[in-house]
Parts: C-alpha cells; sequence; structure tokens
C-alpha cells in the first residue's frame, strides 16, 4: 500500500504517479486530495485507490475496472463513460453522476445532483448499477438505454420527495427503482411504472446489501418489495415520431 | 382510410423491344418497383417507390432501362411548389417529422463557384509538378508559439502530438449503422494506403477494424457508444463531436431495426435497441466544461493524440471556434450547412447553419486577430466536391478538409438521398446483408484511392500554376483568390478582392 500526499500536486501529475505505483503496487492511498481531476480515469482491474479529501470533476472517467473509495463528496461526473469497476463515496455525488456508464457500480451514501445516470446504458451481460442512498436531484436517468438505479431514501425529512422531476425521460432502457410509492408525475411520458419481478427483488436485495455493507448503516427496514420501478414501456420510442 | 395524396417523383421507363424478361431489376431493386407478371410476361414498375438511385439501370443487361422525373405537373406557382405541395400532403398524412438523407440542396449561393484562383505569368514562374517536388503533405495539431534549439541546432521544443496526412484530405466520420461494414472497410483501408485518416463517427469501432488504427480517428459524442478506455487509445486521433453541419442544434437517432448484432457489438448496446444520441453533450454547458472532456481524453490517451473538436458551421462559429481553442482542441473541425447526413429532420437541414466559405474566412480571420491561430488546426468540412474547393479552402486558411459525401459517391452513391430508408441498393447506407455485399471492398477501396490519388495532383498542378511547391504556403494566402460576382460584405467577410482588382 503506496500513500501520496495530493496536497499542492496538478491533477496529471498526481495521476502519472498513480500511474507509476500501480506498476508494482495495486493499492494506493491518496491524502489531502482537492480538487484534482480525473483520479482513476481509465484505470484497470485490480487497482484499488483510498481518496481522503475532496476529488474533482470526472472521476472515475472510462474507467476499466478499478476500485475507488472516497472518503469525501465526489464531484460532477462521477463514473463518466465507466466501462467497469466500482467507485463508493461516503458522501454526496454532484451532477451527472455515471453518465453513459457501461458497466460496473457506483454506491453514493447521500444525495446525488442532476442528471444522474444520464444514457446508461448495458451490453450483453454488463449492467451497470449506481445506488443512492438518499435523494437524487431532476432528469435523474434521463435517455437511460440500460442498467439500473436505486433509490434508497435514507434519512429524508418527512414529505422530503426521493427525485426530483423528468426523471426516466427519453428512457428505452434498463429501470429506476426508488423505495417508495413514488407519483407518475415525476417521470417523462416514456417511463412506465411496473410490477416488480423475481429478478428484480434479487438485484434490489443484493445491492441493498452491498450499500449496508460498505457504509456500515443497518438496511433490515428497507424492504426490496416496497420499491417503485419504472421502466421503458419500448426500446424505439421515438419510431412514430418521423414520416419518411 | 383516407384518399392517398402521394404521387410518384420519378418514372421507370422501359424499352419493351429491349427488354429481356431476365428480371435482373426485380432482384436488385430493394423498394420493390420492378415485379415480373408471369400471365403476361412482362417486367412491370411501380413507379411511387422508386428513389431514383440508377440501380435498375446500371445493371440491365440490354440497357433497357432510364427513369425520368415523373411529369406530372401542379399548375405553375413559384411560391407553393409541387415539393412544397407534397411536403404537406405527407405530413397531413403521418402526423411525422419528415426525414431526409444527405446535404442540403436547395439553391443557396455556392462560394466556392464565385471564387477563381491566380496564377503566375511572367514574373514568379509557374512550377511543374510533373519535374518538380511538390509537398502535400500536412501536420494537424497544434503548434507551439516559439521553437528553441540548442548550441547545436538541435530542437527543444518538445511538439504537441501531430497527425501527419500525405494530403490535406480525411474522410468524414459515418458511422457504423449509418453506413454498412463493407463501406467502412473500404474508407479504412483507403486512408491506410493513402496515409491519410477515415473517421469511426460516433458509433464505435468494430473489434475488426483496429488494425487501421494508425489511420482512425475514434469519435466521441453525445451518446457516448462505444468508448471505451481502449478505444480512445485505438486511433491516431480524438474527435469530440460537438454538432454536424446537416443538423446543427440536434442529436442522433440510429433506427432500432439497424441495430444488428455486429453493429450492437460495436456500439456496445442491445440488439435492437435505438441508439439514441441526445442534442447536447450533458456533461457540457460552458468552454470550461468542454476543456474538461478534452483533458479527460488526453488523460486517459496518455497526451499522444491529438483532440479534435467538430462544430457545425452556425451564426456566430468564430467566437465559437475562439473558445473551442482556448479550451484546448489541438483542431478544430467546422461542418458547413450542405453536409451530408445519414438521416436529418428535412426542415433543420434546409435551413440551419451557414455556408462554409463564409465560417472558414471567419474563424481563420478571427483566430489570427487573436493570435491564437496555431494553437489550433483548422479542418473544413460540409460539401467539398473537387479538388478546386480544397485548393480554396486552404487559401482562406483551412489546413486540411474532411471529405464523405464526395468519398461515398466513388464507392458508388447515387445520392438519391434516401439513406435513412436503410434500403440502400449500393450497399452503402444499410445493414441488410443481401444488400450489404454488394459493395465489394477489395474494388471499392481502390477506387477511394483513385479519387483522392487523382486529387492530390489536380491539388499539385493548381498551386504549382500559382508558384507555390507546398500546401503550407498556400494556407491563408487570400491574395490567391478573386471573387466573382459578390457584394461588398461577402468580399469583406471572405477577405478576397473581386476579381479585377
Amino acid at each position: 500500500m503506496k500513500t501520496i500526499d495530493a496536497s499542492d500536486i496538478y491533477y496529471r501529475q498526481l495521476n502519472e504517479q498513480i500511474d507509476e505505483i500501480i506498476t508494482t503496487d495495486k493499492n494506493v492511498t491518496l491524502n489531502n486530495v482537492f480538487g484534482q481531476r480525473y483520479i482513476g480515469r481509465g484505470l484497470p482491474e485490480n487497482v484499488k485507490i483510498k481518496i481522503n479529501g475532496f476529488p474533482g470533476n470526472d472521476m472515475g472517467a472510462y474507467m476499466d475496472g478499478a476500485e475507488l473509495e472516497i472518503f469525501g463528496n465526489g464531484q460532477d461526473a462521477v463514473g463518466n463513460t465507466m466501462n467497469n469497476g466500482r467507485i463508493v463515496i461516503h458522501g454526496n455525488a454532484g451532477d451527472t453522476t455515471g453518465y453513459a456508464m457501461r458497466g460496473g457500480e457506483i454506491y453514493v451514501k447521500g444525495n446525488v445532483g442532476y442528471r444522474v445516470g444520464i444514457h446508461m446504458k448495458e451490453y450483453k451481460e454488463t449492467r451497470p448499477v449506481i445506488v443512492i442512498g438518499a435523494r437524487a436531484g431532476d432528469f435523474l436517468g434521463e435517455y437511460m438505454a440500460g442498467g439500473a438505479i436505486i433509490v434508497l431514501g435514507i434519512g429524508l425529512k418527512k414529505g422530503e420527495d426521493l427525485t426530483g422531476k423528468y426523471c426516466g425521460t427519453g428512457i428505452h432502457g434498463g429501470a429506476i427503482f426508488i423505495n417508495a410509492k413514488q407519483d407518475k408525475y415525476k417521470f417523462g411520458k416514456e417511463a412506465v411504472l411496473m410490477k416488480l419481478t423475481d429478478a428484480d427483488i434479487s438485484l434490489l436485495e443484493k445491492h441493498i446489501e452491498a450499500y449496508g455493507k460498505y457504509f456500515k448503516i443497518g438496511t433490515s427496514k428497507i424492504k426490496a418489495g416496497n420499491f417503485s420501478k419504472y421502466a421503458p414501456l419500448s426500446h424505439n420510442p421515438y419510431s412514430k415520431m418521423y414520416s419518411k | 382510410m383516407s384518399l392517398d395524396f402521394s404521387t410518384p417523383l420519378f418514372e421507370v421507363i422501359r424499352d419493351e423491344k429491349k427488354c429481356i424478361q431476365c428480371k435482373v431489376c426485380v432482384k436488385q431493386c430493394s423498394n420493390k418497383v420492378h415485379s415480373y407478371d408471369e400471365e403476361e410476361n412482362l417486367v412491370k414498375a411501380d413507379d411511387i417507390k422508386c428513389v431514383n438511385c440508377h440501380r435498375c439501370v446500371l445493371l440491365c443487361p440490354t440497357r433497357a432501362l432510364s427513369i425520368k422525373k415523373y411529369s406530372l405537373e401542379f399548375r405553375e406557382n413559384a411560391n407553393w411548389t409541387g415539393q412544397a405541395i407534397n411536403e404537406i400532403y405527407k405530413q397531413a398524412d403521418t402526423g411525422g417529422v419528415l426525414l431526409t438523407s444527405m446535404g442540403n440542396p436547395k439553391p443557396f449561393p455556392i462560394y466556392w463557384d464565385k471564387m477563381l484562383l491566380n496564377a503566375s505569368q511572367v514574373t514568379n514562374p509557374s512550377i511543374d509538378p510533373l519535374r518538380e517536388p511538390m509537398e502535400t503533405r500536412v501536420m494537424i495539431g497544434r503548434k507551439p508559439d516559439s521553437l528553441e534549439y540548442d548550441k547545436k541546432g538541435k530542437l527543444i521544443t518538445q511538439l504537441p502530438p501531430q497527425l501527419e496526412l500525405s494530403a490535406p484530405i480525411l474522410f468524414s466520420a459515418m458511422s457504423y449503422g449509418s453506413i454498412s461494414r463493407n463501406a467502412h472497410e473500404s474508407l479504412a483501408r483507403a486512408a491506410t494506403e493513402l496515409g491519410i485518416c477515415y473517421n469511426t463517427g460516433e458509433g464505435g469501432l468494430n473489434r475488426d477494424f483496429y488494425k487501421y488504427g494508425p489511420n482512425t480517428i475514434v469519435q466521441v459524442a453525445s451518446g457516448r457508444f462505444g468508448v471505451s478506455r481502449e478505444y480512445l487509445n485505438a486511433g491516431a486521433a480524438i474527435e469530440i463531436k460537438i454538432g454536424q453541419g446537416a443538423k446543427p442544434g440536434i442529436g442522433g437517432h440510429l433506427p432500432g431495426r439497424k441495430v444488428d448484432e455486429d453493429v450492437s457489438a460495436t456500439r456496445m448496446i442491445p440488439i435492437g435497441s435505438d441508439a439514441i444520441s441526445p442534442a447536447p453533450h450533458h456533461d457540457i454547458y460552458s468552454i470550461e466544461d468542454l476543456r474538461q472532456l478534452i483533458y479527460s481524453l488526453k488523460e486517459t490517451s496518455g497526451y499522444k493524440k491529438p483532440v479534435f473538436v467538430k462544430i457545425a458551421a452556425v451564426h456566430n462559429a468564430a467566437a465559437i471556434a475562439s473558445g473551442v481553442v482556448r479550451a484546448g482542441a489541438d483542431a478544430v473541425v467546422v461542418d458547413g450547412f450542405r453536409g451530408g447526413t445519414g438521416a436529418a429532420p428535412l426542415r433543420v437541414r434546409d435551413n440551419v447553419g451557414i455556408p462554409i466559405e463564409l465560417a472558414l474566412a471567419a474563424i481563420d480571420q478571427r483566430l489570427r486577430e487573436e493570435g491564437i491561430r496555431n494553437q489550433a488546426s483548422l479542418v473544413i468540412a460540409g460539401s467539398v466536391r473537387n479538388s478546386a474547393d480544397i485548393v480554396k479552402a486552404i487559401a482562406l486558411g483551412a489546413d486540411a478538409v474532411y471529405i464523405g459525401s464526395a468519398a461515398l459517391l466513388a464507392i458508388g452513391c447515387h445520392m438519391c438521398h434516401s439513406c435513412s430508408t436503410g434500403k440502400c441498393n449500393w450497399g452503402i447506407a444499410t445493414q441488410e446483408p443481401e444488400l450489404v455485399k454488394r459493395l465489394n471492398p477489395d474494388i471499392m477501396y481502390k477506387r477511394l484511392v483513385n479519387l483522392v490519388t487523382a486529387w492530390n495532383h489536380e491539388i499539385q498542378e493548381l498551386i504549382g500554376g500559382m508558384g507555390i511547391n507546398a500546401i503550407d504556403s498556400l494556407r491563408g494566402n487570400r491574395l490567391m483568390l478573386r471573387g466573382v460576382g459578390l457584394n461588398e460584405k461577402e468580399l469583406e467577410i471572405l477577405g478576397i478582392k473581386h476579381a479585377g482588382e
């Protein structure tokens, strides 16, 4: 396990140092991270990075199997176009978290910003998952084309909603699971309330349990059967829009 | 069901004396225009299905076929043309957005044709490319502000990554999905043989084509299809697609029926699922955000490849291009309003954007005024039809040009504007295996090589005639251009004098 003190290091040098260390030691701890971008970009399997502080935008972009654990908040575009791997954030994450991610998992202990999981997609056996502990902003899962977004709603005040508006607008694949009787008006017209299948229940149970384990939070009160599932009616939502 | 108001656009003329009822036309037409009537032993045509792609005409062994404009006329009306009327009928019938393909066909001015080139006479003699060395090679990428050498005269300055092209020509971004696998293979092999580049478009890079990497530009668009670490490191350069000349301001939409197994594997999406590219990149709302994406790509590709940013030519193109350069792009690509497309809403294609000639002149001028022209190369697209267009573009300030429609014409496109139907009889804009195999990459790549070789020689002839022996000496040399029939404002924007001045 190697440690880097990231104070006053520009992101390019910081990422170069990480690249160098992982040629010999796959475990790296970064201390005093303060806004450096692109940490973990494109990193492969078996690399594990612990981040203490405040990593900058595009953390884990194009990541290809590495694991990041952040003891702080994530900023915008966490896991942008990520292919595989896992990101665990002991805090909140910003807008467009999981943009176009194609595989891997992102666990956020608290809240996330706008347009989270936009254009997430799945391909064959790779199905990305974003688990959000508390609540999500507007346009959650916009243009979603695959994978799963799970919103747990832990620690919300009474009357506080689990998502913003326009969720699942343009969705044409994957599903959004909300731990509440979420009203349809919060969702775009392409997203439809659907019945949970057995496969959904086991997917939810697996990720709720993992969430509890990563953040050491009891999740026994969260029942998979209580979730509302919003999924697309069609994989071809706009096929009738054109005349040839 | 109400009465269908649609009428044919074309009429298939069959010379019955020549027709031998061989049924080649019946087999060849994916639009099912031709049919064989056994009772009468006649081949018949349903004109309304004809898109005028010439496939049957060229394959008819007895040359019995020709196609004419359908002679049905509406009462003459300069305002309500037949096309305008038929569009209303179609939309009233379907309730749908009109979809079309290829570039804007409207009679807007073509500025290439209103500019003429100079040639040397008496002084500064012209150069004959057949007998003298002539340089058409270009280097695309950021150039340093100054060069430093050590005492022995060795260069100390580290050059940013450059893309070397043997001619100032690249093949435009056309995704696998919008065009066929065989069309892609033809482009990739031709680019490799020529020492230029082709562009994957936003549909990812097929595993089988990784071997053409040194001559490949990989594109990153808002849908991020097929974009991965491996993909970003597979090509010679990376291009961020912000906009496209044929459809500025809107996204793309590959219908699920075109997403077969191979397209699905290349785009990394499920078979049959629509591939929707949102209109904006949702991680880019500002020049600073664009910089963030540019540098995320540079970080992931080890700062070894130039990053291009492609924008559509729109009203404030010069200011936008300045922002793009300041965001860190190594090359700005500008696509004019005549640029082609596999599918675009007709109203957008025909009404949005500006001519590439004006955008190019304005951008080059602006970047020079701001002292940042060296920081990025300028590549233009949006209807470059021949080598003279290229020479004029370079004299206006371009480093290189993308050719899309011209490249497709070289491999058999007949400009029928029907790409979006997916039934391309020439095997280009289709994913139907029976149609795709009509396009033989072994033959077609050579036609592309021929085209670029011919153009490159013509470029040498044209610049040699001006007494110039390297394409770099022509770049931005607007004194080599004169306008004909242009008004003061047009001349001012183009930065050229009128013929006779």
